[in-house]
């Protein structure tokens, strides 16, 4: 995987398998702490104890098509690459959040990528699920919750391409406004 | 925390109001489904989502239907994608470049004519668009 958004939209992809219904996705880059901290959380099925072990080892899948599971495992690897670490909070029947950490000034972190780019994927494949974006930029924030664009918009299908091309543009936008905005402050 | 209006969705919402076809889902005269499990995704399947969007995009199509799908268990001929024109069999298309993507949108979506040189196969995974 070249950046992290790819690495989002490998692992927002399982909450979507585990049938969950929401997906909180989040981004946090701490100047002061030195921390990137990336998290994915859902209400789907979850996982026992020793799936969560499991979940880690690449040869390790639940699923039939093949006999292996890369997306935690490449995640893992980013992880410990930028001297960070990944773990995974779940149980059965109570969804799972995957926290995924990196030293914001290691030379070996991946760069962001394309953020909007990844959140609109996700919509037009699943556009039934509510998928909420949060970025904290040291003082600066963002969200986007495309359920509530769901709300403000009920006579526009969320994954018609219009719908598409302008959320990917609102959130390109803010993302670009909190990036500014803390290279001024 | 900006609030969640979009410009160019007041627009649409106008067009919504006059139109069911922003708002009904089913009524797709093509299905363009990318493959993105992570093996297409490490080949580059956001590359070839995002330049379906842009073929969409640059003609303004509102009955194509774009959407994704995890591994179809062909890792090593990612990226791959589905195609299928309402009442047709869909095709799966291997090995994706955004190239390829330009010409198979011009001549299997705009022109019906399956683009043979670029298929895997026909058949699988057909979808009722009616």
């Amino acid at each position: 995987m070249e950046d992290l958004s790819l690495h989002i939209l490998d692992i927002a992809e399982n909450s979507v398998e585990a049938g969950a219904t929401w997906v909180k996705i989040s981004l946090i880059e701490d100047r002061k702490t030195d921390l990137l901290q990336l998290e994915i959380e859902d209400n789907g099925r979850g996982m026992s104890a020793e799936e969560c072990r499991q979940a880690l080892n690449p040869f390790y899948t639940t699923r039939k098509t093949r006999r292996f599971g890369l997306g935690l495992p490449f995640l893992l690897e980013a992880c410990q690459a930028a001297g960070g670490q990944l773990s995974l909070e779940s149980s059965p029947g109570q969804g799972t959040k995957v926290i995924a950490t990196f030293r914001l000034s290691h030379i070996d972190l991946k760069p962001l990528g394309d953020i909007p780019l990844t959140i609109i994927a996700l919509i037009a494949g699943h556009p039934e699920i509510d998928w909420q974006y949060y970025h904290r930029r040291n003082d600066w924030e963002f969200k986007f919750d495309s359920k509530e664009f769901k709300e403000n918009y009920p006579e526009i299908a969320i994954n018609h391409p219009m719908a598409l091309k302008a959320i990917r543009n609102f959130i390109n936008k803010n993302l670009s406004l909190i990036r500014r905005e803390h290279d001024r402050g | 925390m900006p609030k969640l209006t979009i410009e160019e969705l007041e627009k649409l919402r106008e067009e919504a109001r006059k139109t069911t076809f922003i708002r009904e889902q089913g009524q797709f005269r093509a299905k363009i489904n990318v493959h993105m499990g992570t093996c297409g995704l490490a080949a580059g399947a956001r590359h070839i989502l995002n330049a379906f969007l842009q073929e969409i995009e640059k003609r303004g199509l509102t009955d194509v239907l774009l959407t994704t799908s995890g591994c179809a268990g062909l890792c090593s001929r990612e990226p791959m994608a589905t195609i299928e024109i309402a009442g047709q069999a869909p095709v799966k298309y291997i090995d994706l470049t955004e190239k390829k993507v330009e010409e198979i949108f011009e001549k299997h979506i705009q022109g019906g004519e399956i683009v043979t040189a670029y298929a895997l196969g026909i058949g699988s995974e057909k979808t009722d668009l009616s």
